[in-house]
């Protein structure tokens, strides 16, 4: 027993060597004056407005950045208002936006916000053709012509002209999006570097007049912003804004429950329950854009039978399938313009109904049912919603195999037109019907040739000539009633023609502590705004 | 991984003779060569796995002209053997180039997370000796009774429970509900960026810095993610530990020890110990390295930015520049710790001077 008790000595030493103490005093709350998110940030690949399309870098910029257009928080649904333009008006070809730029407003270096600094934002957006200057080039600008299109007549005047008529809503819409953040070109041009505008420097530092400065951005771990008491918008509450990459859903409404954090932004369904049945707790829920849909390849000679599209439609347990899988974190939806945007459209023509799938599907002559792939990203809930979709196909005998991949790799397969059945997720990039309806209803050239692979309806080699055009004039219409019946119209004849099958759309639920007031996410239209939270 | 035969070129001669420097000259081509087949290799499986790195970058929207820019923007229209080439030319001279997902160079990416691992890796390691080799002496000398009984199960217990859950569990009860340790994350979010970095591990850094209050928050952050992955060390060392010490003490010089009067202390953590310290010494070695090639589920559930987290999400978005950073780093910890598990075998025993 001697060489036992002595070696239990020795373990005990050694606790107590390694173990001298831990800090017990664990926080009860943040800071009044500081935010603190749990949310996964490993989706940021640059912080430069001109390239950043994740909704995390999304989120970022809203912040640090203003645009010419915005909107107000506590009313998303009112549309756009004026930002860092004061006012604008609109010439009478439609072709001419001016702006008058608001006065006084400083970037965070402390240089004024002119409209020399408008131009050069917008240009550079072009000259640098990331992936979301289709956003800006979609009114003909390009790198020829920017320059000219594109112009500060004065340090407070912008004039930018397209090259045809387009809806104004649509044009003003469009600078909104993170795309038309307002670079502050001083600071830009001191860093660049072979011709970059900046490029380099700003993909990892920010010069931004927004409510906030970046203090410091770590890839997959956190970001800090620090409250610019100068905002033109009033001072920011929340003095300081940490942001933690965390990704587990258990360790977010850990730190939540004991008051680490003061807003977990990825809980699973379940955790949402529970955290709703906890007094100190609170969970907002918004409606965004994203869509899930699936899709058929009409290069697939059996799936492109009419009969078989709509036999697919009759095959999905839309309302079990949100009730179940999707625990209120989506909302059944069947357009492919998402709730609130302008030409909504709220009908939902299909549930299911395994008979008539059945018939349809004998009609179209398999009555002895037929074998389909699905693709899909390996990601758990896409992975059950593939299966729920598997299993009811198979009680209308049509036998479903399931090819799973990284979302990189389901993708390459999607836009090489490779598929057969692809089962995936849409968000809108801009808050203006004509995001979507550009790419489920939009494919003026469905030849391989064309490769215009940032087009659903291409993807899936939809032909669809006469709805082209229907999509092209709804969003050159003026009149914003006019234009939201067209988008109506064409939603429902997309509804019964289309290869898409819509089902639902998301609900984000936020997890609060209940003392913090006023986090909006952004609901279908644009990104979170930290400056409006008070605690 | 290859493991270098060092022992055999170092022994016999420690003079500065030809012979020395020719075994030098042979262990550095060695090392060369584990490297470059390394790189190949992982390059090879980074470009034949079907995953597109340039979507990585552009996203599900871009355009064909945007994508095709960024696609030679990013050397891949060069065919392979080219892409390579430019490669190690590029590590040649000290670039490790630039990350796709963090759009900064790998090696500052590296420096970051790197630092993390380790220091989580060595304290687990710390764990994994203190309590795997007592552990692991006790349940050979009670062999077949309770103490021996009672020591397997816990060590069945740790091989066997996923760390994923254990971690879960252990936030929730230490964190969640008795608060003695720190959440997910190195510091409590204010503490953040408060210390100069020096080092990298925060545990040095803020006592460079002369900051007790950084210290224990890092501390306390640290010691449930270091005590999950040192578990899995306990288990491990303990039981070859356990079996290796089995082997000694069936051998005659044991008896012979005991006949001459030796104490059961001595004979057992003296000699037999001693005689076991050379094994030993591998095992827990390849125990250390396998830690620090970081563990991506430790990682995830304690929001640890460690390099497992960094080369898998890496791997899954085909950002071979920092894959292949990461496999320089892992494949210099297994090179180094294996050169170093030679040197000690040296100190500890005279044979193989």
């Amino acid at each position: 027993m001697n060489v036992l008790a002595k070696s239990f000595a020795v373990a005990a030493l050694a606790a107590t060597v390694a173990l001298p103490f831990h800090s017990g005093a664990v926080r009860a709350a943040t800071p009044a004056d500081t935010l603190v998110i749990a949310t996964g940030i490993d989706d940021i690949v640059s912080l430069d407005p001109a390239e950043v399309f994740e909704f995390s870098g999304g989120d970022l910029a809203n912040n640090v950045y203003d645009t010419l257009v915005t909107f107000d928080p506590a009313n998303l649904s009112g549309g756009y208002i004026p930002g860092l333009a004061e006012s604008w008006t609109v010439s009478e070809d439609g072709k001419t936006f001016t702006f008058k730029m608001r006065p006084g407003v400083k970037f965070h270096s402390g240089n004024p916000v002119t409209a020399h600094d408008a131009a050069f934002s917008l240009q550079r957006a072009i000259l640098l053709n990331k992936t979301p200057s289709f956003i800006l080039s979609q009114f003909g600008l390009t790198a020829d012509n920017v320059k000219e299109m594109v112009k500060a007549t004065d340090d407070m005047t912008l004039v930018v002209t397209t090259d045809k008529k387009y809806a104004t809503s649509f044009v003003l819409n469009c600078f909104t999006a993170t795309i038309g953040s307002i670079v502050d070109m001083k600071t830009a041009m001191e860093h660049e570097k072979d011709g970059d505008f900046g490029y380099e420097w700003l993909k990892t530092n920010s010069a931004g007049s927004g409510a906030y400065s970046l203090k410091s951005w770590k890839p997959n771990e956190s970001y800090v912003l620090e409250a610019n008491p100068d905002y033109w918008r009033g001072a920011p509450a929340m003095k300081r804004v940490f942001v933690r990459h965390i990704t587990e859903s258990a360790s977010q409404r850990l730190l939540l429950e004991k008051g680490d954090v003061d807003a977990a932004r990825n809980l699973s369904p379940d955790d949402i329950t529970a955290v709703g049945g906890n007094a100190d707790l609170r969970v907002d829920s918004d409606l965004r854009g994203r869509i899930i849909y699936f899709s058929l390849n009409q290069k697939v000679e059996r799936l492109a039978n009419p009969k078989v599209v709509e036999a697919m439609k009759y095959m999905v347990d839309y309302d079990g399938m949100t009730k179940s899988i999707l625990k209120g974190q989506y909302t059944v939806h069947q357009a492919f313009l998402p709730l609130t945007y302008l030409g909504e459209l709220k009908d939902k023509p299909y549930k299911l109904d395994i008979a008539k799938a059945k018939a349809l599907l004998a009609e179209a002559g398999y009555a002895d049912g037929l074998e389909v792939k699905i693709l899909a990203r390996n990601d758990p809930q896409t992975m059950e919603i593939a299966q729920a979709l598997q299993a009811n196909m198979a009680s209308a005998g049509v036998k479903a195999t399931i090819d799973s991949g990284t979302g990189k790799q389901t993708l390459g397969v999607y836009r090489a037109r490779s598929h057969e059945i692809y089962l995936g997720a849409w968000g809108p990039d801009y808050p203006d019907p004509q995001t979507n309806a550009d790419t489920f209803a939009h494919n003026p050239d469905n030849s391989d040739e064309a490769g215009l692979t940032g087009k659903l309806a291409w993807r899936n080699a939809w032909a669809i000539p006469e709805m082209s055009k229907e999509t092209e004039a709804a969003v050159q219409e003026s009149d914003r009633d006019t234009r939201a019946e067209m988008y109506r119209k064409i939603q429902k004849e997309h509804q019964m023609t289309s290869p898409f099958v819509i089902m639902a759309q998301k609900i984000e639920q936020t997890a609060l502590r209940a003392n913090v007031k006023n986090l909006y996410t952004g609901s279908a239209v644009t990104s979170v705004f930290y400056w409006t939270v008070t605690k | 991984m290859t493991s270098l035969d060092t022992t055999k070129a170092g022994r016999g001669t420690g003079s500065l003779s030809p012979l020395f420097f020719k075994r030098v000259l042979k262990l550095v081509s060695t090392i060369a060569a584990t490297f470059l087949g390394l790189l190949f290799v992982t390059f090879v499986i980074g470009r034949v796995m079907p995953i597109d790195p340039v979507l990585a970058v552009v996203g599900d929207k871009a355009s064909k002209e945007v994508y095709e820019a960024a696609r030679v923007a990013m050397g891949l229209d060069q065919p392979l053997y080219v892409q390579f080439g430019v490669y190690i030319r590029d590590v040649l001279s000290g670039d490790l180039g630039n990350s796709l997902l963090t759009s900064r160079p790998v090696a500052e990416d590296i420096a970051r997370v790197f630092p993390a691992t380790l220091e989580l890796a060595t304290i687990a390691t710390i764990f994994g000796v203190v309590f795997g080799i007592p552990m692991g002496v006790v349940a050979a000398v009670h062999r077949g009774r309770w103490p021996d009984q009672v020591i397997r199960v816990a060590g069945l217990f740790g091989y066997s429970m996923p760390v994923f859950w254990l971690g879960l569990i252990g936030l929730l009860v230490f964190y969640g509900i008795l608060g003695w340790v720190g959440g997910p994350g190195r510091l409590d979010i204010f503490y953040e960026d408060t210390v100069p970095q020096v080092t990298g591990a925060i545990l040095i850094d803020s006592l460079l810095a002369g900051d007790l209050e950084i210290f224990n928050n890092a501390l306390s952050h640290i010691i449930l993610p270091a005590s999950v992955l040192g578990y899995y060390s306990i288990a491990y060392i303990s039981r070859m530990t356990r079996s290796f010490m089995l082997e000694q003490l069936s051998q005659e010089y044991v008896t012979t020890a005991r006949v001459k009067g030796l104490s059961e202390t001595r004979v057992i953590w003296g000699h037999a110990l001693g005689n076991v310290m050379v094994p030993l010494i591998t095992v827990i070695a390849l125990s250390y390295a396998q830690l620090l090639e970081g563990s991506v589920l430790t990682e995830t559930v304690f929001a640890w930015p460690g390099l497992g987290f960094y080369i898998t999400n890496a791997l899954l978005s085909a950002d071979m520049a920092a894959v292949l950073g990461g496999t320089i780093v892992v494949g210099s910890v297994f090179v180094g710790l294996n050169l170093l598990s030679d040197l000690l075998y040296r100190l500890v025993d005279p044979r193989a001077r």
